[in-house]
């Protein structure tokens, strides 16, 4: 199995071996499909994680993924990347299941419009300095991960997409089916919210 | 962050940490910052958010949900194990 990089831009051999797995997948190839959950079940897993908040659902939408993505191969016109449109229907499987739930919470920074001005940084202290080693630490990767699911869910799907999938703001764009400015708005937004959540842990 | 002019500011400090905003706009932010210390700790720390969040590790899909992913979608035959 080639490996592919999955940064934003692809480039036409990611295009022409894209294509290729695609036409594959649609004549029933199931060494295609195998190949394609190789490659986009680790990010999908993590998108799903970041939005289910637990690994029992994260999987269960990791499923639903690749089996409507299967069954409905033939609705992908591949406008935009296979991996764009994978992430578009795990983040729709995610929110139908968040939303069948029990409804969540609505925080005050979720009420507020997150396409108003950016949120005034109130943490306003030097970090110490942090030693390579200390991002070993679980419990450091455990603040990082507690300052994500704190965000809103909007500001924080964009930012897992963008900053730690890498998808392009194109590609987030799309996922989301909203527009260009609004993820680069979002993502100044979950910038800031983490910034000044990682300031109580790491301040001098 | 009280002076109207920082605030102005914060809505370009992605832009600028990115290294994206025009050079007009990123000499504006720097002059600003020479003189100012909250500005100045903002984009330090705004930086460092994104530096360590870049060094996060990725986990992985778990191989046994790797696993009932493959069962779920009738694909068990082509399960390579620690693939």
């Amino acid at each position: 199995m080639s490996p592919q990089p999955l940064s934003g831009i692809q480039s036409m051999d990611d295009k022409t071996f894209e294509t290729g797995l695609m036409e594959r997948i649609r004549a029933g190839d199931k060494n295609a499909c195998a190949e394609c959950i190789e490659i986009h079940s680790p990010g999908i897993y993590r998108l799903a994680l970041r939005l289910m908040r637990n690994e029992a659902d994260a999987e269960e939408v990791v499923q639903e993924t690749f089996l409507s993505a299967f069954k409905g191969i033939d609705r992908f016109d591949g406008r935009s990347g296979l991996r764009t449109w994978l992430f578009r229907i795990a983040y729709n499987a995610a929110m139908m299941r968040l939303r069948r739930g029990k409804p969540e919470e609505v925080s005050v920074e979720e009420a507020a419009d997150p396409e108003e001005g950016a949120p005034v940084p109130q943490a306003l202290f030097a970090w110490r300095d942090l030693p390579e080693e200390e991002l070993g630490k679980a419990e450091v990767r455990e603040v990082l991960e507690r300052a994500i699911r704190e965000l809103p869910e909007k500001l924080r799907t964009v930012f897992v997409m963008r900053e730690l999938e890498e998808l392009s703001t194109e590609e987030t764009a799309a996922a989301l089916e909203i527009s260009e400015d609004l993820v680069k708005t979002r993502l100044h937004r979950a910038r800031l919210g983490l910034r000044e959540r990682l300031t109580g842990y790491f301040a001098r | 962050m009280d002076h109207e002019y920082c605030r102005d500011m914060l809505e370009n400090l992605s832009l600028f940490v990115e290294g994206d905003a025009p050079p007009e706009l990123c000499s504006e932010i720097e002059r600003h910052m020479a003189g100012c210390g909250n500005c100045r700790i903002v984009v330090d720390t705004l930086r460092r958010t994104i530096d360590l969040y870049h060094q996060l590790p990725r986990r992985d899909l778990p191989e046994q949900a790797r696993e009932r992913l493959y069962k779920s979608l009738d694909l068990t035959d082509l399960l390579k194990k620690g693939d």
